[in-house]
Parts: C-alpha cells; structure tokens; sequence
C-alpha cells in the first residue's frame, strides 16, 4: 500500500477530493500541511486543486513559497512521484517544477464542464496505464486553465513525450489543447481537469480511474522512468 | 430653503414611537449609541417587525425536525446520525448597487449561518431575478452577480449547485439575489449561538472591522429606491453601505471554526452579519439569558477614527464570534494561529442583573476599555427580540379583479406555435457553467435539472448511503395574480422537482420577497402568501425550519411583483444509481404522468403563464391548488425513481416535470439535451401546449404495459403521449421543429440575449 501525501496550504480545497479518490483504489492519503518541510516515507505527492493563498497577485504564485515547496522539489528531483490538480498544476509551474504557464480561460469566465481528454503520450507517472489516442471524459473547474509556453518549449514537450493529455475540444484556448504536461523524466506530472471528480459513474465518469491507477502505479509499466 | 436636520433617531430609522418604546425600556433618555444599537437591531431586515406576527401561522413540526426557524439555521435529522442544515437569504439591495460585491457577501453570509450551527456548507444555490435583458444595465446587473458568486463560492471551497434565473421587467431597478446553503454534521455535533457561564471570554475571529457596511440592515435592506429612474440615482450615496468579501478569509475562517467545534474548544459560536457586533453580541447573551461586557478598544480596525457606533455596526464580513473558557484560550489562539485567522477577546460573559421587579435581565454593555467608561448599557433581549410588531394595514389591490378578469385563456397564438416554442427555450448553462458544482465528490445531479441530487456525505461525516436533493422555485406570475394560490403553486412544484431525481421532500425554507410593507397592496400581498405557503405545507406534510422576509423591494414607488421563493430539503434513503434524467431512448413511449387537466373551471388556464408574459398578457386566473391530486402523482414518480435510484432495473427511462413554459416546453428540453426528436399526438387544445400547473411529468419508459399498470394500481391518471424518434419534436399538426433547431435555440437563447447589447 502507498501513501500518498496531499499537500494542503490556506486554501486548498479539493484535498479532501484527492484523498478519497487514492483512498478508493486502496491506498492510504494523508495531509501534510504547507509549512511541512519533509516527505520523508511518502511514495507519491499530490497537490491539489483549490486556491492557495487565495490565489493572491495569480494562481500559485505565493504557493511556491511555502516552506513545503522546497521539499517537493527535492522529492521530485529524487524520482519520487508529484502529481499537481488544477491549482496543484499552477502551483508547479510557478515553481519551476513543470514548464510554461497558465493564463485566464479565453472566455475570460470559470468553466466546470466535462471534458473529453485524449492520452498523447504515455511516458508519464499520471498516463503509463493508459493507451495512446484513449478517449477520457473528466471534468474541468478553472478559471485560469489555459496553458502557453514558447515556440521552443512547446516543441521540446512535444518531442519528448512531456505533453501527456490534449483536449479534443479546447474549452478554454490552451495552447496546441495541451490539458496536462510532465517534466523530462516524467515522474512530475500537471493538468488542469480533476480526474479525481472522475472516479465513479455516480457522478457522471469513472475515467479517472485511469489517470490514478497510473499515478498509484496499479497499472503500467513500473520502469517507464528509464525511456 | 433648507428644512431642519431630522432629529437622530429618524435618521437612524426608528419611528418617534420606537423611541419612546426605548426610554420605556431604559427608563431614561437613550443616548446616540444605544440609539444606533436600536437603530439597526429593530430594522425590519433584523426584526421582522412587520412579517413576524404572520409567519406564526406556518407549520414547523415535525418528528425529523430538530432546529426550526429563529435559530442561524434549520436543522433535520436526516438520518444516519447525520443532520443537515439548510437556510435562504436574500441580498437584494446591495447587487443592485454593487453586483460583484453583493452578491459574493450573500454568499459568505449564508455560509457562516450554516458553520454556525457546527455544519460544514456542502451546497449552495441562488435564484436570481433581473429585468429583460433588452436592457444593458441588465447585461451589467447578471454579469456581476454571476462573477461575484462564482469568484466568491468557488474560492471558498463550496460547490453551487443549482439555482433559478427569471427575468422581468419588475425586477429592472431591483434585481433579487437570493442564495440557499446546505450543511451537514454529525448530528451529535450540534451547536447553538448561545452564550453561557458567567466569566467565559467572546473572542472575536477573522477579518479587522472596518466602515464597510454600516447600517447595511437599516439603510440599505430597510428601505426602497427612491430613483424614479433606478439606475442614476441608484444610490452613490448608499454605496459605502456594501460589504466587501474576501473569500480567502473566509475559507480558512469555516475550516478554523469547523476544527475548533471537532476539537470541543467552544461553548458556543455565532456568525456576523447585518448588524455586525451589536447583533452577535446581544443574540448570545438574550439565548443564554446572560449579560455580556464588549470593550469597544479591543477590536481590531482597519480603518482610524472609527468611532463606537461605528464599530458596534459594521458589517464587515468573514468574522464570527466565539464564546470560550478561560482555560481554552491557549488552545483557541494556537489553533486560529495554524489557520491565520486573528483571534480577539473583546468581551465577558457576565452574570445578569436584577431590575427594579425582580427580573432578572442579561445586560449588554459596551465600555471603552474592560474597565473603563460604559459608553451603552441596554437589555440584551430588548435589542434582540423585543423590537415592536406591526401589523400593519392590508388590502387587496383595487386593480385585481380587472386583472384577474383580463384573461388570456382563450386567446389564439399569434404567429406560429413553432416560433413560440422557441421563444420560450433557453439554457441557463452560460451562467451554472461558472460555477464549481462538483466539489466534495458528492454531486449526483447537477445545475440545470429538475432538482439538483447530492450524496449525503462530507469530510468528518458518518458513512451514509442516502442522497439529499435541493430545489429553489418561485412563480412570480402566478403570485402577481393570487399570491395565495400562487405561492401553494410553487410549494407544490418544488415537491414536484424533488420527485424527479427521487427525493421524498423533508423540510422547506423560503425567502419572501416583497415590495414597500408600508403599502396596503404589498401587506396584503405578503400575508395571503404566507397563508398559501401555510395551507401547501399543511397539505403535504412539509415543516418550515427557516426563512428570511425580504421588504422594501421598490424603486421609484413600484413594487416588485410578489416573490416568494421556496428551498426545498428533500432525502433519497439509497443513492447508488444516478436517476434517469431528461436521457429518453430511441423508441421509448412517452407518457404524461398526472391530472391531464388543472383543478377550476379552465382546462387549460394560460393566465400567468411564460407563454402569455411573453406576450404582454399578464393578467389571468391561476389554477387551483389540489393537495391530494398532486401529492398522489408526485409520490407515485418519486416512488419510481427512487427505486431506480437504489440500483433496481425499471422501465422508466427518463423524467421531466413539467414547469415554467408547459408541457411542449418539457418535451422540447428533453429533445435538446438527448437530440432525439419525438412524435407527440395532437393535444386537445392548443393552450395545453403551455399551460403551466404542477402535479404533471413527462415520463418515457421501454414498457408502456408494465408502466401504466402500475400506475393504475396507484390510481395516477397516464396519457401515452407518443414515442421518441425522429429528427424533430413533432406535437400533431400543431409543433413541428427540427431537432438542431430545437437545440441550438435554447443553447444560445442566453448568450445571444447577452452579447445583442455590446
């Protein structure tokens, strides 16, 4: 059994969410509160969605700074898994921990809708037990949810696999429809739909079942690390 | 010429009769801050003294029932050892000046009356109300207010959940935003706002206090616009009277308060809002039959210069008050500190004293400094609950009979029937779409559907394998022609919506919106509705465990058309399917479920009717209320689907009750959302096209035999109304319109109304 911590700043508000959906698949979720400044014995990090620090000056920009921070990236830079929902992907990325950044929705409104994500790449820690071109239906709940990036970030991504989910209909005018994106090993992984609002056909999908059996590593290749 | 200044107490809203109330009280001349305490606790909006002596007549018994009205909430036993909190207020007045403020500090201020009573806030929905949207003001009110509930609700971590949206031109210079939420907690975790044992400390918690807000309750939500024209004059000067939301603070405000009340640290809790400090303050001390010493010093400003009323007053928003023992402080401060929530005592319970009868009577006194000068010294309970009654003058408006006779029954469509269907689509997923209605794992069915469904689970809460279902509804065109059988109407529709996704309702609150109470009409109005709402709730064994009356909704001396909303509670016992929606299958029979015909002399009767506002008619009869009828077909459908609910094969394929735009409105929506079309037979006449009156659902089902047999057996009346199929909604000769047509209509009727005014 894994454990899995879920990091909680002021603010958060889907660590609860997150929790139940590791929880669900049989593994043990526990909170580590922001100011935390180890992971010692944890097998995964989550961060999950909400409003860290009330999404003050933008989304994940005063995050970074919690103490907690610097022990992820230390986590991460040792293999260990990281997996940012949401808010969690905003917060990654203002930390440098994922590359680009997420502006405001071209609508320029909060969207929570269902959304079909297509697997564009399997060499990740949130898709290895996914099938390339698999079609999954997860919600999205954002209103700064449009991912850019350069020219030549974009075609590093894209060269190397790290663009891991693409939006068959773009909601929100993320570039290229990217939904989510892995560093270069693959084991730190960002998107903005919540597969964890997508585990039961209750509550309209069970397809992001296949995003956390992938991130638990219940399925797919436990050495995806070594491509 | 100049008049003279009007003496204080006009100016802080009391009545020369009110203040000689008050020196009776007092037994002295009240001096300006006790009369600023009174000013804005004996307001209409914190007093209820014009509705209060009326509300007395609605039920609010029942065997599940175990908080009823008066209290920061309703509560119910729901089962499971879990109870659920549930309340509805009105934040009217301050979204039509500020639209984004407002309607955010609605939400904040229903949250806090939810996690007061020891609930975590687990849904929210809002009704709202603007005038068409050929107006661009209108344009400015709807986006505000939908920015400002998204901004506000999703930050704070609670999903919205449902909702209404109605536009009319009586809510043009006074839009209504009203907002419902939902709690629940362990059962045995209840907690009341009362404060006990002499010695114990008020701490204050969250935000500074600052000059936002002052006198919200008795200038804003106490009064009408005066502006002929609404807008201009729409009020500057009433503008600083708008609370500001932060819902950061908020969010870590709900999640200290829900840990302290996990961890036992507080006697008990009350949240802040319209009259600010001077209301928590006094409502603790007169439940707990105490006094209480608030040092007006050791508040925390953020503003200089602010003087005792002022403090006393605003209504500063994201702050509670706590009431703790000494020994407590330690852990109290420790655990506010995790949270970054300020913590600050600013007051003793005190024993109370003994008045010249031998009475004993809690004293609320406020001192500059814990021993320093008393600057107010007032009962408690005098502010809290003994503000006068009125029961002011009612009658029925002159006009009615004219209007009531002005009917459009019989009238003949103008145009096509087709293009009228049309005109009557719309989808209000632009608006839903902004809001986070999933948080918590929990939503089963949400915005946009007949009742909105939620699993019956939370963060700390028991395992429960039930489902509580929510619907808000009003008809403002019904109660425009008889508020009392306008107003039993919508009681019964609500039911009716809760019937669809399976729930057998619980527990009703209502937020009443109404015009000036001054005018006869408005009174008159206000209590033949609460007579309506008594005899629906009566009929179908429904308690009220809360409300919140909302007066004064005029601009220019028009009233707004009489508006009460109904909030319904309802509870599905095994939630482990998802009912079956609007999703109808090719080749499914369609059924109408229920009376065929309204109660009263009309078949058909269209008066107050969308089909006929539409059209400029707005005069008619309403149909009669019919406890019985109704009850049985609800309890039939609600029947049905609860058992599709609790995982057993049916037939039953899809649901839809029949509301606001009438039968061919039902059938168009569900061809809209499946893109199946239906072939429908000829219907008797063309007024049942669009005739609205509840009791009645469009069912579809894979077993006509089966179905219509068990219906016999309850002695529910069915009509086989047709089959789904087909690239268009086809009613006889009358609808024919393609399935693309039908969809595409109502997708965008919203947005198109929305962007035509740039």
């Amino acid at each position: 059994m894994s454990r899995i911590g879920v990091v909680v700043f002021p603010g958060s508000n889907c660590e609860y969410d997150a929790a139940a959906a590791v929880e669900q698949l049989g593994d043990r979720a526990e909170f580590v509160w922001h100011t935390r400044t180890d992971l010692e014995g944890l097998d995964g990090v989550i961060l999950p969605g909400g409003f860290a620090h009330g999404d003050y000056l933008r989304p994940g920009a005063l995050a970074r700074f919690s103490p907690v921070m610097a022990a992820v990236e230390r986590f991460a830079q040792g293999g260990g898994s990281v997996l940012g929902i949401c808010n969690g992907f905003q917060v990654l990325v203002e930390a440098g921990l994922l590359a680009g950044a997420l502006q405001k929705n071209r609508g320029l409104t909060f969207l929570c809708q269902p959304t079909t994500l297509v697997v564009s790449s399997t060499s990740s820690i949130l898709t290895r037990g996914a099938t390339l071109g698999q079609e999954l239906v997860v919600p999205i709940n954002h209103f700064s949810g449009s991912y850019t990036c350069s020219d030549e970030t974009y075609n590093e991504l894209n060269r190397n696999g790290q663009i891991v989910l693409r939006y068959l209909e773009n909601p929100n005018g993320s570039r290229n429809d990217i939904a989510a994106v892995a560093n270069r090993l693959g084991n730190v992984v960002g998107l903005m739909p919540h597969p964890e609002r997508a585990m039961s056909t209750l509550l309209g999908s069970a397809d992001g079942r296949v995003l956390m059996e992938s991130f638990l590593g219940l399925t797919g290749a436990p050495s995806f690390l070594a491509h | 010429m100049r008049s003279a200044p009007q003496p204080l107490h006009r100016a802080l809203g009391l009545t020369d009769t009110e203040l000689d109330i008050i020196r009776d009280v007092l037994g002295r001349e009240p001096n300006s801050l006790e009369l600023a305490l009174y000013g804005v606790m004996w307001s209409e909006h914190c007093s209820y003294k014009s509705s209060r002596m009326h509300l007395r007549r609605l039920p609010t018994h029942g065997a599940h029932v175990l908080v009823g009205p008066g209290e920061n909430a309703g509560v119910i036993d729901a089962g499971d050892g879990i109870a659920v909190a549930i309340r509805i207020e009105s934040h009217n007045h301050p979204s039509a000046i500020e639209p984004y403020q407002g309607a955010a500090t609605g939400v904040g201020g229903i949250l806090r009356d939810v996690f007061t009573m020891g609930a975590r806030p687990l849904a929210v929905m809002d009704p709202l109300f603007f005038g068409e949207l050929t107006d661009a003001r209108q344009r400015w009110l709807v986006e505000g207010v939908v920015s400002g509930i998204s901004g506000y609700g999703n930050s704070v971590g609670v999903p919205t959940i449902g909702g209404e949206l109605t536009f009319d031109d009586c809510y043009s210079s006074n839009p209504l935003v009203n907002v419902l939420c939902c709690g629940a907690l362990p059962t045995e975790r209840l907690v009341l706002g009362v404060a006990s044992g002499v010695g114990n400390l008020a701490v204050l918690l969250g935000s500074s206090t600052g000059r936002d807000g002052i006198g919200g309750v008795s200038v804003l939500a106490s009064a009408g616009f005066q502006g002929s024209d609404g807008a201009v004059s729409l009020d500057d000067a009433k503008r600083p009277s708008v609370q500001v939301g932060d819902p950061y603070e908020e969010k870590r405000l709900i999640e200290a308060c829900l840990e302290l009340l996990d961890e036992r640290l507080v006697v008990g809790i009350q949240d802040l809002g319209g009259a600010g400090i001077v209301c928590a303050t006094c409502e603790t001390a007169a439940r707990g039959g105490v006094g209480m010493d608030v040092d007006v010093t050791a508040i925390p400003l953020r503003e200089e210069g602010m003087q005792p009323y002022e403090i006393m007053t605003s209504e500063s928003q994201e702050r509670m008050l706590a009431i703790i023992t000494p020994e407590n402080w330690d852990l109290v401060a420790a655990l506010c500190a995790k949270w970054e929530v300020r913590a600050t005592v600013i007051g003793h319970v005190v024993e109370p004293v003994t008045d010249d009868q031998g009475r004993s009577v809690g004293m609320l006194r406020i001192r500059d400094g814990f021993d320093g000068e008393i600057l107010a010294q007032v009962p408690a309970s005098s502010l809290a609950d003994e503000a006068p009654l009125y029961d002011r003058p009612r009658r029925r408006p002159d006009d009615l009979d004219a209007i009531n006779a002005d009917d459009p029954t019989d009238d003949e469509p103008v145009g096509t029937p087709n293009d009228d269907l049309l005109g009557l689509l719309i989808d209000p997923a632009w608006v839903y779409r902004q809001y986070d209605s999933q948080l918590f794992l929990n939503t089963v069915v949400g915005p946009g559907s007949d009742a909105a469904l939620l699993r019956l689970a939370g963060p700390g809460l028991p395992i429960s394998e039930r489902g509580i279902a929510l619907s808000t509804d009003s008809n403002p065109r019904w109660c425009a022609l008889d508020p009392r059988a306008g107003t039993a109407l919508t009681v019964a529709e609500s039911v009716a919506n809760l019937a669809c996704v399976g729930a057998t309702a619980k527990a009703v609150v209502n937020c009443l919106n109404f015009g000036n109470p001054e005018h006869p009409e408005v009174m008159w109005q206000l209590t033949e509705s609460i007579e309506g709402m008594a005899l629906a709730c009566s009929a179908l064994d429904l308690p009220v465990v809360g409300g919140n009356v909302s007066l004064y909704n005029e601009s220019g001396g028009h009233d707004i058309d009489p508006t009460p909303v109904v909030g319904l509670l309802g509870v599905v016992d095994s939630l482990v399917a998802p009912p079956p929606g609007w999703q109808w299958c090719e080749g499914d029979a369609v059924v109408l479920v229920g009376t065929r015909h309204a109660s009263g002399p009309q078949k058909f009767p269209l008066g107050g009717t969308r089909w006929a506002t539409k059209r400029g008619r707005r005069g008619g009869r309403v149909p009669e209320f019919e406890g019985e009828v109704l009850a049985k077909a609800i309890a039939f459908v609600a029947r049905e689907i609860s058992q599709i609910c609790a995982g057993a094969a049916s037939d039953v394929t899809a649901v839809h009750d029949v509301g606001g735009g009438g039968l061919s409105v039902a059938l168009a929506e569900m061809v809209a959302v499946t893109g199946l079309g239906a072939q429908i037979i000829e219907l008797e006449h063309h007024g049942e096209l669009f005739a609205e009156f509840p009791g009645r659902f469009v069912m579809a089902t894979n077993d006509l035999v089966a179905f219509r047999a068990r219906a016999d057996e309850t002695g529910v009346p069915v009509v086989a109304l047709g089959i789904v199929g087909g690239d268009a909604l086809r009613i006889g000769e009358t609808i024919d319109v393609a399935v693309g047509e039908v969809s595409s209509r109502r997708r965008g009727a919203l947005e198109a109304s929305l962007a035509s005014l740039g």
